[in-house]
């Protein structure tokens, strides 16, 4: 934070002596610095009698509502089945340890996590992880949808060596994602913790075969910005971003989870015919097509083929139907009905001229802040059904739960939206 | 009775109860917020006061919000259903909250009394609130007490990992619940508790409500269709004559991974 305010001076005093880099307005530099080019939040601390430090709880959550509303946009067309290529960097700067324990182990770490969290989020989606290492590009999963195959092969292959080559990993991934029907959105995620590339031939040529073949790339950095995947990211619509710690990482990583927003070229619905199998009874006995042994109880029958599957998603292994159950459809449907963001009430105002305010939260009987009151921080309002939150219901609401408890509880909304 | 039976097995147990109507839900006992009357007795008279005045707590609760149901319905004739996501929806943010407060967390779990029948315009709802209390570790257990058998309630209990149960006869209602759901989970391995009955997975359409094993996704919004059409009638997106689903050359490459 003391290098932001020594870099300006110069800026403003002598334009020769520095490198390019101190050139660029502050609105080129990463998304971090941005991040505080308006909010010192060092000057705003103040200190009470005794030497304390003073903490605005509500001036706090109401930035953190600020960042978090800049990411969430309005409702647009989501890509919602995704075939997403994870192109890990083991190279040798992923052996640094400059994030504990090392690069590649804690890389390992939050893309576990971010695997985990993908499948949950898209349950229709699938998901394969390609390695780069000693110039050449490994496939170390193939694109499938159960997140346990991955895991247990990341946690089986980790060992850094040699360079890592952007074009190899990217021919590969284009190589299997060409081969995948319309209606999927493409996708590729870079981890990426070196600082260079090397390549066999021109990597521009293939960000251009990656633009045309509509795949959507995008490069998480550990160590620094690069050009080239500044430039990967920009011409195939994709998000950069560069991570400053361990918990920074993981958020960023997690950022690529839900659905991003579908691409106006890749917009070409199509109706994919899908089974809804029944799960067997407890105690028949049947050959499982994909491990091929016999198995007691439980499964599900194919409705086209009768094949027995163990687990759902999955594709069939004889006709191939894609067979799902109506939960994995039902996981995606609030990214169709969002939550409205909710507001903030002004606490001096009495709202919409009720003489009381309440005087806990509508959603875990938690006390609000009143004008005078102990209870320091922000009072939010769901604007459809004019209840008040507090802070942490609103953001579980908005991250996790997807359903406003007073428009839930409200019969006179609720048959409003079902019409 | 139910009540107090829970609260007896452990001093660190809390209840809270919430109650669901046709028009609104609202919670009516917490037992964090009377424990300054429960806490301070000792002597037995005192006791008795003290249980007395909870159920009367709850009754009263329960009384008011009955009785503001019925001005409310008033008007309406039609079959009336409960808002079982509202309340679920509350359950889980006051679950959120006490998750959020000092360790030892209690293990939460949430217990559905249902009488009436599912609403089908609320099934987004409810699955959202499931996968929420999945990703939680929050337990559903359903009690059905109504005529027919509840599917929103038999996916809840199958996703979270809880007991469905639709009791043979809701006159022995009591022993029902003190039996079967006041247990913990840790408990519960070792005890014979009702099996699961075939929780019906099948998805039904968006155009006829009938359930089908084999249809139609749109690709952007996921609706469901018994045959092919031209638009979708949620998204409006228009689909091409041609959409089979080939097997690709990657899985024809390897039958036995």
């Amino acid at each position: 934070m003391m290098d932001m305010d020594e870099r300006e001076v110069p800026l403003q005093l002598d334009f020769e002596d520095d490198g390019v880099e101190e050139d660029e307005p502050m609105a080129d530099r990463g998304a971090f610095e941005r991040q505080y080019a308006d909010e010192r939040s060092w000057e705003e601390l103040q200190e009470d009698e005794s030497g304390m430090l003073r903490v605005d709880v509500a001036q706090q959550q109401r930035q953190h509502r600020k960042r978090m509303s800049a990411m969430a946009g309005p409702r647009i067309q989501r890509g919602i089945i995704r075939y997403l290529f994870v192109l890990l960097d083991f190279s040798r700067a992923a052996a640094e340890m400059d994030l504990r324990p090392s690069r590649m182990g804690i890389v390992v770490d939050c893309v576990e996590a971010f695997v985990r969290e993908f499948f949950d989020q898209n349950p229709l989606s699938h998901l394969g992880v390609i390695l780069l290492k000693d110039g050449i590009a490994h496939q170390l999963t193939d694109l499938s949808g159960s997140p346990e195959t991955h895991i247990r092969a990341l946690r089986s292959n980790m060992e850094s060596t040699g360079d890592a080559s952007i074009q190899n990993g990217l021919d590969l991934a284009r190589g299997y994602l060409t081969q995948i029907p319309s209606y999927g959105h493409r996708e590729v995620l870079l981890v990426y913790s070196a600082l260079s590339t090397i390549d066999p031939g021109d990597v521009m040529e293939t960000v251009q075969e990656c633009k045309k073949a509509n795949i959507r790339c995008s490069v998480v950095g550990l160590s620094a910005e690069i050009y080239i995947c500044k430039l990967l990211c920009e011409q195939t619509g994709g998000m950069y971003s560069v991570a400053t710690n361990e918990g920074h990482l993981k958020e960023l990583i997690m950022e690529h989870a839900p659905p991003p927003a579908a691409q106006a070229e890749m917009s070409v619905a199509s109706l994919v015919r899908m089974g809804f199998p029944q799960r067997g009874a407890e105690d028949a006995v049947a050959l499982c097509a994909c491990h091929r042994e016999v198995k007691m109880g439980g499964g599900y029958t194919c409705p086209r083929c009768k094949a027995r599957v163990c687990e759902l998603p999955t594709q069939c292994h004889i006709c191939g139907l894609t067979l799902v159950s109506s939960p994995h459809l039902a996981r995606s449907y609030h990214h169709l009905f969002p939550v409205s963001p909710f507001e903030e009430v002004e606490n001096l105002a009495s709202a919409n001229g009720r003489q009381s305010l309440s005087k806990s939260c509508y959603g875990c009987l938690q006390e609000l802040p009143t004008p005078g009151g102990k209870v320091k921080g922000v009072r939010l309002e769901c604007p459809r059904c004019r209840q008040h939150f507090c802070f942490d219901c609103d953001n579980y609401i908005h991250e996790s739960l997807h359903n406003c408890p007073g428009c839930e509880s409200n019969s006179v909304i609720l048959s409003q939206l079902s019409q | 009775m139910f009540v107090n039976g829970i609260l007896l097995l452990n001093h660190t147990n809390r209840i809270v109860i919430i109650a669901t109507g046709s028009s609104t839900c609202a919670f009516l006992y917490d037992s964090t917020a009377t424990d300054g009357i429960n806490g301070s007795s000792v002597t037995s008279k005192a006791n008795k006061k003290t249980q007395v005045s909870r159920t009367e707590l709850i009754t009263k609760s329960m009384q008011e919000f009955v009785s503001k149901e019925e001005e409310a319905s008033k008007e309406s004739s039609q079959i009336q259903y409960s808002n079982i996501s509202g309340s679920l929806s509350m359950a889980l943010c006051y679950i959120q909250r006490v998750l959020r407060g000092p360790l030892p967390h209690p293990q939460a779990r949430i217990l559905c009394l249902q009488g009436s029948p599912d609403a089908p315009y609320q099934y987004i709802s409810v699955m959202n609130s499931i996968f929420s209390a999945q990703r939680n570790g929050v337990v559903i257990d359903a009690c059905v007490v109504g005529s027919q058998h509840s599917a929103f309630l038999q996916q809840a209990t199958h996703i979270t990992g809880g007991i469905y149960m639709k009791p043979p006869q809701p006159d022995g209602l009591f022993e029902y619940l003190m039996m079967v759901f006041t247990t913990d989970l840790f408990s519960r391995q070792f005890l014979q508790l009702p099996r699961p009955v075939g929780v019906d997975f099948r998805a039904s359409c968006f155009c006829h409500k009938k359930t089908i094993d084999m249809g139609f996704v749109c690709s952007v919004c996921l609706s469901i269709f018994c045959k092919h059409h031209q638009t979708c009638s949620t998204c409006g997106a228009t689909f091409s004559r041609s959409n089979s689903t080939t097997v690709t050359g990657m899985k024809r490459k390897a039958p036995g991974s």
